[in-house]
């Protein structure tokens, strides 16, 4: 396998390759790093509101129930 | 009604952040000075021009906000904001390795372009207390888009007043007596901008809709009248 100096034309690097790649390495890490924590920190907030809303639709047919239920039993008690 | 065109934004944005790396480390060329360091240009300046000109529209969703009264513009511009700070630590962070790797420090104080940054980025630091230390949510949409309207004009003005300041130590890329950017670099260069920028919109785009749909959970709950579960959470304005 290529190494990647080996794809890169050759210039007069400030730093040697072996030196400069862990600063440009660490650029990107860094960059991405904050990214997926971002990504993971709206992934969290969706599950939440993704259960918020599966509560609700709970409660929202409970409550349709409750209500189907107590005509009924007026229409027994009549 | 946010997240319309989600997904092809999204495709489209990982598409573009793939094709700029890969021309970033296999077809820009090496810089005769720098050498391989030179490669955190292209991703720290993208950085810096899309956080800066965030925070400049976060300013004009503001004034959008003050003209008509509507919340939507407050959230767009909360949200504007928000990301664009994200990407200012960004900056910073990057930065500080290409100054410890390119000048052997981590920071140099007597640098204009570094030390304006970090004042713009801590003056938008203040903006999530100013926020948060109003109660009155009108209030607070209202007094928080002042603030982004007259720090959205500050950055420019700061932007222009550094460019005027003679500085010894950092590079200026565009525009210079010896000719710029390279066509091959500035390919890449203008690529990772575009990526960058996609990026930019697509998160903002993301968490406007999660907030939109946070927004609607709430107002179904107070519709059900369903018990709250914990408190709500006042970090962000609700959009509908």
């Amino acid at each position: 396998m290529l190494s990647l100096a080996a794809l890169l034309p050759l210039g007069a690097p400030a730093l040697p390759l072996d030196e400069a790649g862990k600063y440009v390495a660490g650029a990107y890490v860094v960059f991405l790093v904050l990214i997926v924590v971002y990504v993971a920190i709206m992934a969290a907030k969706l599950q939440r509101i993704e259960r918020e809303l599966r509560e609700l639709a709970g409660f929202a047919e409970n409550r349709a129930k409750g209500e189907g239920a107590a005509p009924q039993r007026d229409e027994v008690s009549a | 009604m946010y997240g319309k065109g989600l997904r092809p934004l999204s495709i489209a944005t990982v598409a573009m952040v793939a094709l700029s790396l890969s021309l970033v480390f296999f077809y820009a060329p090496l810089d005769a000075d720098q050498g391989f360091i030179q490669k955190i240009f292209y991703l720290h300046v993208p950085l810096a021009i899309t956080a800066l000109v965030g925070f400049i529209v976060g300013g004009v969703f503001a004034i959008a906000h003050l003209r008509t009264g509507n919340r939507k513009w407050d959230a767009y511009s909360y949200v504007s904001i928000h990301m664009s700070v994200i990407f200012g630590v960004a900056v910073l962070v990057t930065g500080a390795i290409w100054a410890k790797a390119s000048w052997g420090h981590w920071w140099v104080w007597d640098e204009p372009t570094l030390v304006s940054f970090l004042i713009v980025f801590l003056m938008y630091a203040t903006y999530y207390p100013f926020r948060y230390a109003i109660e009155d949510p009108e209030r607070q949409a209202r007094y928080a888009s002042v603030f982004a309207i007259t720090a959205g004009a500050f950055v420019p003005l700061n932007f222009m007043a550094v460019r005027m300041a003679q500085s010894l130590v950092h590079p200026r890329t565009f525009g210079t007596a010896n000719g710029g950017l390279p066509g091959e670099m500035m390919l890449v260069f203008l690529c990772c901008l575009t990526a960058i920028a996609l990026l930019w919109v697509t998160l903002v785009k993301f968490e406007l809709t999660a907030k939109s749909a946070s927004g609607q959970v709430k107002r179904l709950r107070r519709a059900l009248d369903a018990p709250t579960p914990g408190a709500a959470s006042r970090i962000a304005p609700e959009v509908s």
